[in-house]
Formats: C-alpha cells, structure tokens, sequence
C-alpha cells in the first residue's frame, strides 16, 4: 500500500474511532437514560455518531480497497488497532459522567469540524461539512445540561463536579499530536491541534463558568490512545461491538 | 442550490421519484425533501445522486432500496449513488414539502435565528400543527427521530413534532 494512503487511513481511524466509541458508550443507555428526554437525545446523538463514523470508515474502506468494508473497520480489528482517545471509552459511571464526558468531547469536535471544512481532502471536507451541523446540537445539548447540573441542586452540582474532576486530567490527548497528525496537518489534510486547543480552553472556561463550576487543576493523564494503546474498558466494549461479526463472520440484515 | 430537474425525463422516471416517500414521514416525497440531487438517463438505466439529511438517518438506505424497486417496476435500471457535498438544509425541503408537513402534525423549520430562540431560549414561536397558537412550550430537543424536537401547546395541550433547521 502507498505510504500516502497509509497515513491517511490512519488519520481517517483517528477521527472515526472517538465517534465510534463514544456513540457505542450512547447506545448502552438505550432504554436506560434517566428520563425519557434524555434517552432519546443520547440515543439520537449516538447515531449521528455512528452516522458520522460509517462516512469516515467507507472512504477508509474505498482507500484500503481488497475486502475492507465500513463494517470490517469497524468490527474486526482488535484493540491495539483502535485510535480514539481515552475520554470516550470512559464508563457510563452516572448521568453526570455522561453529560461531562459529552460535553469534554463535544467542545473538542465542533473546533475541530470547523477545520477539517477546509481540509485539501475533498471527502474529508464534505463529511466535516455535514457533521458540523449536527454536533453543534451535540454541544448545545451538552453545554445546557453541564449548566443545569452545575447549578442545579447541591448533589447535582457535586456529582457534576467529581465527573469533571475524572475525566479532565484525559482532555490532554487530544492535543498531543501524532506523527500522522502532524504529517495530515503539513499536507493540508488534517487539523492544527494547536489553534483547537486555545477555543477549547475557552469553551470549557465559558462553560464552566456559567455551570459553577471548578477547572480541575489535577495534571494530564499520560495516555497514548491515538497510538493504540488503552485502559481496560476497550476489552468490555470490544466484546459486545463485535460480538456479532466475530460470531457469525460477515453476517448482515 | 436547488433540487434535481425531473421535466426532461420520461414520465415513468418522474412518477417513480414523485411517488417515494421518506419512510418516517410518508407524506414526504423525496423530491419535496430536496435530497435527490441530480437524475441522470443513460437509455434504461438511471443514475440517482442521492444527499443523505442527517448522515446516521436509517431512513436514507430505505430510500435507495425504494427507488430502485420503483423504477425497476417501469422497466428502468437504477444506482443510487450517496453523496455528502453539498451538505443537505432544510432550506431545500419544497414549499409543498412544507405544506405536507404541517398537515402532517409536524411543524416546518424556522430560520436559523428563530430555530436558536425556539430550541435554546425557550421563545414561544414555534405554532401548534393542531390550532395555530404560538403558545408552545418544547419538550425535548430531540424528538421521534434526531431531525425533529419534541414541543406541547399550552392552549390545545396537543403534543407535535417540531422539524428542526439544519443549516
Ligand atoms: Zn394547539
């Protein structure tokens, strides 16, 4: 495979794969949100997800060529070859850990759609431009709830408080560029990290600020996600997504 | 940006395309949607340009499988071909898609601006399907399906769906 086409791919899993997670992390509350509102927005916000994810993965599949397919990408690679961050494999712990945890991804997407608008990779760019419009409801979903959570009753507004405290110290790996990264970034391909991460700062600031709450000041998580390395909770997760294609191999209905 | 020209091809293409609905709001047609981007003819065989609205609809593969079947039926061969650029608005659903909708029980979308006050600021402007009154309060931000939300009529107290600007 040409070298080009290897990078890019890779770049395509490291855009795909955080949508990939976090929608399957949103499908589990199907059914199990905390009030019927909540449910569907989840469950909606995940199939934007997915929806996003089988764009990235068909066009790595078209790139990859042989049998890929969206659905071998998705399904049967093992946890190594997986290249989301570790924020979005985090555990549904409680609504607070879900709505931060949304919230922490959502002002990271949105910078980043911005970007990739303009990215020299046609496909990219028309897929960035079409996702835009739906993670701006993402955010705007998000952000309403960290503000009434926040702000709300002294428990909501602790609880709240803990999840952000957790899964701060993980925000840091999304602005660690990879050689791949970088190598997108130089082509015109991909995103600069590092004008992401200004807006970011300042959307949590903004957001924090309204919700009443503090910025954890706890350091960065070192985790290398990108690069393919994960917590244990990719193993559970890989067991239910890809039950059904290692189980019956190519199944479809 | 508008919808594919059906005026130059036979009829029976256009009646099949006039007649396929979206699946989940089957007085839709896909033409009043504005998501058949462009039709082209090569003898029996049609080339459809197809915009999915929101890119995890499961409504949009329904549809592929549909015009197919329906064109199939009128002798013609088709493919159906999804593209994502330009991005697909609710600004191209048709005057007549409009119309249907609100017939319907699902109010059409506002401009983008009143969209915003409607959905974050909770300003009462979106109208009751049933009688018209303004004083409608949302519910939910997503609704039956993720292009809609979820609004009640205070005077009327009939629940609808509000179909939610995507720009
Ligand atoms: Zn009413």
């Amino acid at each position: 495979m040409e070298n080009k086409h290897k990078s890019l791919i890779d770049y395509l899993l490291i855009l795909g794969d955080n949508s990939l997670i976090l929608g399957h992390r949103l499908s589990e509350l199907c059914g199990h949100g905390p009030s019927l509102e909540t449910d569907i927005a989840l469950t909606n916000i995940s199939l934007d997800l997915f929806g996003q994810v089988r764009s990235y993965f068909q066009y790595a599949a078209e790139l990859t060529g042989g049998e890929a397919t969206e659905d071998t990408i998705a399904m049967k690679r093992v946890d190594r070859e997986y290249r989301h961050t570790w924020l979005v494999e985090q555990s549904n712990k409680d609504f607070a850990y879900v709505i931060g945890r949304q919230f922490l991804f959502d002002a990271f997407h949105l910078p980043l759609l911005e970007q990739l608008v303009n990215s020299k990779d046609e496909m990219i760019a028309a897929i960035a431009a079409k996702s835009i419009k739906e993670s701006r409801y993402h955010l705007r979903f998000s952000s309403s709830w960290m503000e009434r959570l926040g702000d709300g009753t002294q428990e909501s507004h602790q609880r709240m408080q803990n999840a952000v405290n957790d899964l701060y110290p993980f925000t840091y790996e999304f602005f660690e560029e990879t050689a791949t990264e970088k190598m997108m970034l130089e082509a015109g391909i991909g995103a600069d990290l590092k004008s992401i991460e200004t807006i970011y700062r300042q959307t949590i600031k903004d957001v924090f600020a309204k919700a009443n709450l503090e910025i954890p000041d706890t350091p960065a998580r070192k985790t290398d996600g990108k690069k393919g390395i994960h917590s244990e909770q990719l193993g559970f997760i890989l067991a239910e997504l890809q039950y059904m294609q290692r189980a019956y191999p190519n199944m479809s209905w | 940006m508008v919808a594919a020209d059906l005026q130059n091809l036979p009829v029976p293409v256009q009646e099949a395309l006039l007649e396929i609905t979206d699946p989940e709001i089957p007085v839709l047609s896909i033409m009043d949607m504005g998501v058949v981007r462009e039709v082209t003819l090569d003898e029996k065989h049609v080339h459809i340009k197809l915009t999915p609205t929101y890119s995890g609809c499961p409504a949009m593969d329904t549809m592929a499988v549909d015009i197919k079947r329906a064109l199939e039926k009128r002798g013609y061969d088709a493919t159906v071909k999804l593209v994502l650029a330009p991005a697909w608005t609710t600004d191209w659903i048709t005057p007549a898609g409009r119309a249907a909708l609100e017939a319907y029980g699902i109010a059409a979308p506002l401009d983008a601006q009143s969209d915003k006050y409607a959905l974050i600021d909770g300003e009462r402007i979106v109208k009751c399907t049933n009688c018209g009154s303004a004083n409608t309060k949302m519910v939910s931000q997503f609704g039956s399906t993720a292009c809609k939300a979820l609004f009640q009529c205070e005077e009327c107290l009939e629940p609808f769906d509000y179909f939610k600007c995507l720009k």
